[in-house]
């Protein structure tokens, strides 16, 4: 049994990292929509209808590969998780369920319309579809996240007789306190990928000297609500986040401190490898008392480290999960760094002008996306060994009858075709934005862009 | 309660037919009603803007079976492991096509693309096919409610059936040439010209494939799954629902004939809501009929406990009333024939 559920557990990572790659975009670009065409209506400058239909074709691309990657995700919690969805379908089921109905059509039909309605919808009525399509990938996140949410800290269920899992309160499962900070976190981390992405273009175009207009536009947009979104991330959301942590999943929390030992003013590893069969970590470079103040506001608060619990309770790959977590954490620092500075050479009217500046934006497109991706392995990782915390452990979740043969060649197969995938997205989402916006002129001549500027 | 709930999920199930059903057909035709990129486009721009919220509903139903159905969702997804990842597969490859056929102008692109839409329409219609013929036949579930199946064993009947064996693949075949003449129907509708008289002769000539194929499948059905013949002999109402598939079918050709559009392609739906009653009702109360009757997954012991269904009744009311709102909207937007020039609506570019 090992080996397949092994590769059940590879299968089902692989995937589901490779779609959140898509919907972190699609959520943070519909926000940014949403403020171009509400920019658009209100002061009536046609510019910003056109930055709209830009990056409405950057959204049509990258919605797609969200939506043919997601669907494989729905199938394999029955597919490859046959136990976990045989316990939980009936509490779990129902989130899933509602993301369906409530958000995926609501979604799916306006995206549509606030692709292809433009001209028959008019100014306020294609506000509305960009509204929604919002309103429906904003939902969907919610739901998918109380998902999540209820696998890592259960909440509104009940044990039956016969030691089954069953639902015994709605609301306790919707308003899972877990699940509104996470969510809370998650959005702000797709929101900081819709920044990047939109400022690495505009720094593009400033770099190259060409649609100035624009170039300045996005860069302007991406960083002012990218520095909102960083701090954010930081305090409350991820200070929050580590405290629900330490107080529910505690073992996990000294797995990605690398906390071996429990002590009183225990420090805050900045870098340092650990050695789980030494039980340390290799040449620290550490904040003495720092972790027990952030988790407990005082210098010297008791903090359990991982030899407070057995072995048999301890996530299963912790120097994974040390990693994932201070790269998360490493990257939040530098995108408060990098937007701060930004926001603050925009205030002195120089960031347009700050090469050194553009190009750290251009560059920096990648990282949003590797801070989310380590961000949902630490949760991820940090759940283990259970699949649902404290009721179900992973080893007994697996589909019972599915081998290892079978699921590598499902793997490969996903792998093949995904890598196609990444092939086109680049290729397609490339070609977009050297061809650029619509020219500034074309039509509606007289209209003066961008006064602000 | 849990007979509610079938009878949803079937309502869902049954949804995802009629509407992705078309694209489909349209995929598989493709090659036979338009011979030129152009006729192509056409063919793509009927569905462009809708194929993925008809998706959309086999997501719905999964979901809903999910909670509804926890133990037949875990049994039956993991024992079709192989085909379910086929299908998954097909449909990545089938909404790439169709949503990245129109970027680029190329003699390269897009007919490589046409292609790819057209064979994944063309298999995900036989494999969904299969599938419910696999579910009508009965599959090797055992006492832990588990079982698997691999693609294919020797194509018997017998205690170690695959999933396509002869039968399946005669259902497989029903359900394409079924769907052909769905989505021909379809096209005609929402096209002009040649590529509209063409759809409607394909729709014709499919017509007389299903006649056949209906006939032994149902046939070979009464013959392999007794609870059918036991079913209609308990509770002769159900005739009813044969009788309207019959009714629906009957109804495609006399409106063909009429040149009615519109009414054959609700001929057609009617056709589907009637073979897929009927097939709901002819297994129930099992959901997962098993080689051995004795461990058949049934309403009873693979639904989730009362007070979730209870609660999900409540939103799923409240969901069903809205995605109802969007879908008429959407299809009023982009009612009418698609243009014949591409900067219509639908272009998807
Ligand atoms: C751009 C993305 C991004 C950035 C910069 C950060 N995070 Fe994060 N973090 C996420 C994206 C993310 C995420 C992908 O959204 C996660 C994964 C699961 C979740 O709910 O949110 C997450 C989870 C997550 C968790 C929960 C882990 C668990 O459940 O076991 C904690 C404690 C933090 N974060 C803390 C932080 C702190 C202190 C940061 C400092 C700046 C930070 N995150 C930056
Ligand atoms: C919110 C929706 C999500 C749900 C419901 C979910 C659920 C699951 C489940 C059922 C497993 C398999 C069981 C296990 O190995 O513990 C798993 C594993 C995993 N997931 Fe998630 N997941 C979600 C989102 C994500 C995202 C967005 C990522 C990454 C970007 C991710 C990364 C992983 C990883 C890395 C594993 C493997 C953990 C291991 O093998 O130890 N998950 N998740
Ligand atoms: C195991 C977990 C997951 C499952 C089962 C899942 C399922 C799906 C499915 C089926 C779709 C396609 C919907 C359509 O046809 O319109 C989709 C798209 C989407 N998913 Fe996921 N997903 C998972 C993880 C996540 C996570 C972690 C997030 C974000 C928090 C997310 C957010 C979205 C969004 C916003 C979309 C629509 C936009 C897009 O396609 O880019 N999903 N997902």
């Amino acid at each position: 049994m090992g080996s397949a559920l092994d590769v059940h557990r590879l299968q089902f990572a692989f995937t589901v990292t490779y779609h959140y790659l898509f919907p972190q975009l699609t959520m943070g670009l519909a926000l940014l929509l949403v403020i171009l065409k509400t920019l658009a209506l209100r002061t009536g400058d046609e510019h910003y209808n056109r930055a709209a239909r830009f990056w409405a074709k950057i959204f049509g691309i990258n919605f797609a590969l969200g939506v043919v990657t997601g669907i494989p995700m729905e199938f394999q919690f029955g597919t490859n998780w046959a136990e976990f969805s045989k316990a939980a379908g009936g509490v779990i089921g129902q989130t899933l369920a509602m993301e369906g109905v409530f958000s995926f059509f609501l979604e799916s039909s306006f995206l549509g319309l606030f692709l292809y309605g433009e001209k028959r919808l008019g100014r306020i009525g294609h506000w509305w579809a960009a509204f929604f399509v919002f309103l429906g990938s904003w939902m969907s996140g919610y739901l998918i996240v109380a998902t999540d949410a209820w696998m890592q800290h259960p909440t509104g269920y009940r044990l039956n007789a016969s030691g089954g899992i069953e639902l015994a309160s709605y609301w306790h499962l919707i308003l899972n306190p877990w699940a509104l900070w996470q969510y809370a976190h998650n959005m702000l981390g797709a929101v900081q990928t819709g920044c990047f992405v939109m400022a690495a273009v505009g720094a593009f175009y400033l770099l190259t000297k060409r649609d100035l207009p624009y170039g300045r536009t996005f860069v302007r947009l991406g960083v002012l609500v990218g520095v909102v979104a960083a701090i954010l991330q930081l305090v409350p959301t991820g200070d929050f986040q580590g405290k629900m942590v330490a107080e529910n999943q505690p073992a996990t929390l000294a797995a990605m401190e690398g906390l071996f030992v429990s002590q009183e003013g225990a420090p805050l590893a900045i870098l340092g490898q650990p050695d789980v069969e030494k039980r340390q970590l290799d040449n620290p470079l550490q904040v003495p008392r720092m972790l027990s103040l952030l988790t407990y506001q005082h210098w010297s608060a008791h903090v359990q480290g991982l030899d407070a619990f057995p072995a048999n309770q301890w996530p299963d790959k912790i120097e994974l999960l040390y990693y994932s977590y201070h790269v998360m954490v490493g990257l939040g620092t530098i995108f408060i760094a990098v937007m701060v500075l930004s926001v603050f050479l925009l205030w002195r009217n120089k960031l347009y002008e700050s090469r050194w500046m553009l190009w750290i934006l251009m560059l920096s497109v990648p990282l949003p996306y590797i801070a989310n991706t380590a961000g949902w392995m630490t949760a991820e990782l940090g759940r283990q060994p259970w699949l649902i915390y404290g009721l179900l452990r992973t080893i007994h979740g697996a589909s019972p009858r599915v081998g290892a043969g079978n699921v590598w060649f499902t793997l490969l197969g996903f792998m093949g075709m995904y890598t196609v995938l990444s092939i086109l997205w680049l290729f397609l989402v490339y070609r977009e934005i050297e061809r650029g916006p619509e020219p500034e002129n074309a039509q509606h001549a007289g209209v003066t862009p961008l006064a602000a500027d | 309660m849990e007979t509610i709930w079938f009878c949803l999920v079937a309502v869902m199930v049954a949804m995802y037919v009629l509407l992705d059903g078309f694209d489909l057909g349209a995929g598989a035709i493709h090659f036979l009603v338009a011979r030129t990129s152009e006729e192509r486009r056409q063919v793509i721009a009927t569905i462009g803007p809708v194929w993925d919220g008809n998706e959309v509903w086999l997501l719905a139903a999964g979901g809903t079976l999910y909670f509804a159905f926890p133990a037949l969702y875990a049994s039956g997804f993991s024992g079709f492991y192989l085909p379910l990842m086929i299908v998954l597969w097909l449909l990545i490859l089938r909404g790439t096509a169709v949503e990245f056929r129109n970027h680029i102008q190329s003699p390269i692109w897009i007919p490589f693309w046409d292609f790819v839409f057209f064979l994944s329409s063309l298999l995900l219609a036989v494999f969904f096919g299969a599938a419910l013929g696999n579910v009508v036949r009965g599959v090797p579930l055992d006492q832990t409610g588990y079982f698997f199946e691999p693609l294919w064993t020797n194509f018997r009947l017998g205690e170690h059936t695959g999933v396509l064996d002869w039968f399946t693949i005669l259902v497989g075949v029903q359900a394409l040439l079924a769907l052909m003449m769905h989505g021909g129907l379809w096209v005609q509708l929402k096209t002009h010209g040649a590529v509209s008289e063409r759809a409607e002769k394909v729709a014709g000539r499919a017509w007389w494939g299903v006649l056949v194929m209906t006939a032994v499948v149902t046939g070979a059905t009464f013959v392999l799954q007794p609870q059918v013949i036991a079913n209609f002999h308990t509770w002769p109402a159900g005739y009813v629902l044969p009788l309207i598939a019959v009714a629906g079918f009957a109804a495609v050709k006399f409106e063909l004939h009429r040149k009615n559009e519109r009414n054959a392609f609700l001929a057609s739906c009617t056709y589907f809501l009637g073979m897929l009653t009927s097939v709901v009702f002819g297994v129930y109360p099992m959901v997962l009929p098993a080689r051995n009757p004795a461990f058949s997954l049934t309403v009873q012991n693979a639904k989730a406990a009362d007070y979730g269904l209870k609660i999900g009744l409540i939103w799923w009311v409240i969901g069903m009333a809205l995605v109802t709102v969007y879908f008429v909207y959407v299809y009023r937007s982009f009612a009418g024939k698609v243009s014949e020039t591409p900067d219509s609506p639908g272009h998807g570019d």
